[in-house]
């Protein structure tokens, strides 16, 4: 098919088949590209090398303390919604050396030589919600007082293909957040699968000068209206179908108010304080610090590592514990997400991906704890 | 706003992350538990102002790291001396640190005692155990700047007298003009012939001037609701009443997220805080 | 006598006593003085007196069972001394020691709670300001049982 010179933010449509083409265009410009791929019974995020690693034909089916993959009838390769990891796994990695040190004769040196990734991330396939998520984190370790170094070396060089949900979970609630599914900005494209009788192909939304300039190596046609209003209708139906929402009018008085409401400890009641939740949310961010040394005390490191609020040393200080109850962590982590985060941050801590529901070994809802709390319900059922 | 100021005071050159090693000078013993560490900064290393009220995080060669107030005059930053109270694994390698070993330095942090608002008022302190630790370099700009401050009235609670930290300067800090030092135990002995009693109970004791006067309390959190009780009932208006929270501190840089209090972070928007601020949080059962 | 009753007035435990009352209450009252390392009263002793602290330094003190005892309070001008003259079985509970010379009012304790039965007026005068004075020390040896700068 002939290209056709188009205006640069003019939506492009590549064919389904063209897909692994941006995947190697991504990789010739020196990308480590990260996307899905089906592991374990989930879909995961991992490197990905090639196309065939993308779980074309696969969905998710997620509720409360539940997720099952389940094939679909077609090949589209996003017909999903999100999984137990998020992006943070690799701009926020799990465990990291921040340095380490040399002891010589009583003297220490410190080496500033924390593991830089070799290549900038592409990260493939991240859905609005989790866009959202990134912006959030953004400004919590690099728009803050201090900035983190580890956290924005990854981040300014990761290029982003983002991907707008032509489906919804049950447990997504990005709507009722205006969050998604439709991807506002901090991209570099964003596709939006479409594949019915017609064909199979993306839609192709530039949102930087690094993402036109990727595209124009691409060979794509321009969208037609008709293939833009398809687009708007898919991405329209996804939020419109889901379940579940958070009324967050008037939500952060409501918390501030209610630190004591009866209804904290029935909700708490089932929560096993796994932290489950923080592990999968994509804006959860705390980390605790090991310090270690070999035997013969020569050499010593410094390791960071996702830690959780919900633990009981996440608040020890000398005498004990301070949130020793289980509702009180409770309590810290949604207050955490649904109040304090904004003033913190200015925002939001939550983005409504329906992960802490999906992953919650007892299918904690926080969007029905909210509800339960705010119906002033210290009868009902949790 | 003194938070931006904690940045001002560290060089481009110098990561928050990294410890900068300081080298041990000398190590004083206060009490049974408490001893009392002199840093001076090692080689090439540049000091770096601290304010009254700001901590450092202290690592000892991979055993760990604390966060521990700063508790020596501001005007010698080449001298940083730290206060600790050997309650575990890591204060205990701390203070076994000897004359001429390393310690990595990261800081300061956090924002400090408002200085500039005590100008020109009476300085009243309220300290509890060693809480008296980071009130100290307020004493010690209040006298070395005498003029610039009204009366400074001391007043400083211990367990027993053994307990009592700084136990010579309080004799000297009372003999300073315009300066009243009152000093009490939970429980004395017989050779103790000071005040017995809480330290509530040496108000009553204190020449103060409520409406002149801004307190800086320090001391266990049961204490610090108790004391700022006490001061609002004799008068002194909830803006003139400063707090030094404590929560468990990991990086100090506010990327942790274990020193989270309410919405604040006790590392970079605390640890000194106006009482009005946290009024409402003080009072709240594991929060 | 006339200077007694003044000071006695003049005692901030006192303040605001209608002039009449003072009058009564001068009646039971006496000047003491007690030098450094006296015992004031003992653990166990009737308790026959209250003391309005004029100057000086009191220890109040109790075995624990090891060598020395401990001192719980210490109280100096201004404050009062002694209650269990007030409340049966009218037995001190502590060893008052003075650290310094003190000078002190005594009151009789038999005396007063006779003065108090036949005028409840006087009666519910003092009895409001030791209430006060009770509260205060309630609140603050609740506070030091908490034992807060112990190491945990």
């Amino acid at each position: 098919m002939a290209r056709l010179k188009q205006k640069n933010d003019a939506p492009q449509v590549l064919e389904a088949r063209l897909l692994p083409t941006l995947l190697e265009t991504l990789s010739r410009h020196g990308y480590d590209v990260i996307g899905p791929t089906v592991r374990d019974g989930a879909i995961v995020l991992d490197h990905i090398q090639s196309p065939e690693q993308l779980p074309a034909g696969w969905t998710d089916e997620q509720t409360a303390g539940h997720y099952r993959l389940k094939s679909r009838e077609d090949r589209a390769f996003f017909g999903y919604a999100v999984g137990p990891d998020s992006w943070k796994k690799y701009l926020h990695p799990a465990e990291l050396m921040l340095w380490s040190a040399q002891k010589q004769n009583g003297d220490f040196r410190i080496l500033n030589n924390a593991g830089e990734p070799g290549r900038p991330f592409a990260l493939f396939g991240v859905r609005a919600c989790d866009l959202a998520a990134i912006a959030k984190q953004d400004r919590v370790m690099m728009g803050d007082q201090y900035r983190n170094p580890p956290y924005a070396s990854r981040r300014e060089n990761a290029f982003i293909v983002a991907v707008q949900c032509t489906k919804s979970a049950e447990t997504c609630f990005c709507a009722s957040l205006q969050t998604g599914p439709r991807a506002a900005g901090g991209f570099d494209l964003c596709l939006t699968e479409m594949t019915d009788a017609r064909g199979h192909c993306f839609v192709v939304r530039t949102g930087s000068k690094r993402g036109v300039e990727l595209l124009s190596e691409l060979d794509t046609t321009a969208a037609t209206d008709e293939q833009q209003r398809l687009e708007a209708d898919l991405v329209e139906a996804a939020a419109r179908s889901q379940k579940r929402a958070v009324q967050t009018e008037g939500l952060k008085k409501f918390l501030e108010d209610n630190f004591d409401h009866e209804g904290w400890q029935k909700l708490a009641a089932r929560c096993l304080t796994c932290g489950n939740c923080t592990m999968v949310c994509p804006t959860c961010f705390c980390t605790t610090v090991e310090d270690s040394s070999n035997l013969a005390g020569t050499h010593a490191e410094r390791w960071r590592r996702w830690d959780s609020c919900f633990t009981l040393s996440f608040s020890y200080i000398h005498g004990g514990s301070i949130r020793s109850s289980t509702h009180a962590r409770y309590r810290q982590w949604l207050t955490h997400k649904f109040s304090t985060w904004i003033d913190q941050f200015g925002s939001l801590g939550c983005v409504g991906c329906g992960r802490c529901i999906t992953w919650c070994p007892v299918g904690i809802d926080v969007t029905e704890s909210i509800r339960t709390l705010r119906e002033g319900n210290s009868h009902g059922n949790p | 706003m003194t938070a931006m100021a904690a940045i001002d005071t560290i060089s481009p050159a110098q990561d928050p992350r990294l410890p900068e090693p300081y080298v041990v000078k000398r190590v004083d013993q206060d009490t049974p538990d408490t001893f009392s560490l002199t840093l001076h900064p090692e080689g090439s290393v540049k000091p770096i102002p601290f304010r009254p009220g700001q901590f450092s995080m202290l690592w000892v060669f991979g055993v760990g790291e604390l966060p521990i107030s700063i508790s020596g005059d501001a005007s010698e930053p080449n001298k940083l001396v730290y206060t600790v109270r050997s309650v575990g694994k890591a204060t205990h390698a701390l203070v076994s640190r000897g004359a001429g070993d390393q310690v990595g330095v990261r800081g300061p942090f956090g924002v400090g005692w408002p200085m500039e608002t005590a100008r020109g008022r009476d300085v009243v302190i309220v300290a509890g155990g060693i809480g008296l630790a980071p009130l100290r370099p307020v004493i010690y700009e209040v006298l070395g700047n005498r003029e610039q401050y009204g009366r400074l009235v001391i007043l400083y609670g211990a367990r027993s007298p053994r307990d009592v930290i700084y136990r010579k300067e309080l004799s000297a800090w009372a003999r300073q003009r315009e300066t009243q030092v009152l000093t009490t135990v939970d429980y004395g002995g017989l050779s103790w012939h000071g005040h017995v009693g809480v330290v509530t109970t040496l108000f009553r004791y204190a020449r103060l001037h409520p409406s002149r006067s801004i307190a800086m309390i320090c001391g266990p959190e049961i204490m610090m609701r108790f004391v700022t009780r006490e001061l609002e009932t004799l008068g002194l208006n909830r803006d003139d009443i400063y707090v030094s929270m404590e929560r468990n501190m990991k990086c100090g840089e506010g990327f942790c997220g274990h020193c989270q209090y309410g919405a604040h972070f006790i590392c970079k928007d605390g640890p000194v805080f106006p009482y009005q601020k946290i009024r409402p949080l003080l009072d709240k059962y594991e929060l | 006598m006339e200077t007694l009753e003044r000071i006695i007035a003049e005692h901030p435990f006192f303040a605001d006593l209608e002039p009449a009352y003072t009058a009564l209450l001068t009646g039971c009252a006496s000047n003491v003085r007690f030098s450094p390392g006296t015992y004031i009263f003992r653990e166990g002793q009737e308790a026959n007196h209250f003391y309005l602290l004029r100057s000086g330094k009191i220890a109040l003190e109790t075995l624990t069972g090891r060598s020395s005892p401990i001192t719980v309070e210490t109280l100096e001008e201004g404050d009062v001394l002694g209650w269990s003259w007030l409340v049966p079985p009218y037995v001190c509970n502590f060893h008052a020691r003075a650290l310094q010379e003190t000078r002190a009012i005594a009151l009789d304790g038999k005396c007063l709670r006779g003065k108090c039965e036949q005028n409840h007026d006087l009666g519910y005068e003092f009895l409001k300001r030791f209430a006060q004075i009770m509260v205060r020390r309630l609140h603050a040896t609740r506070f030091q049982l908490l034992d807060v700068y112990a190491a945990r």
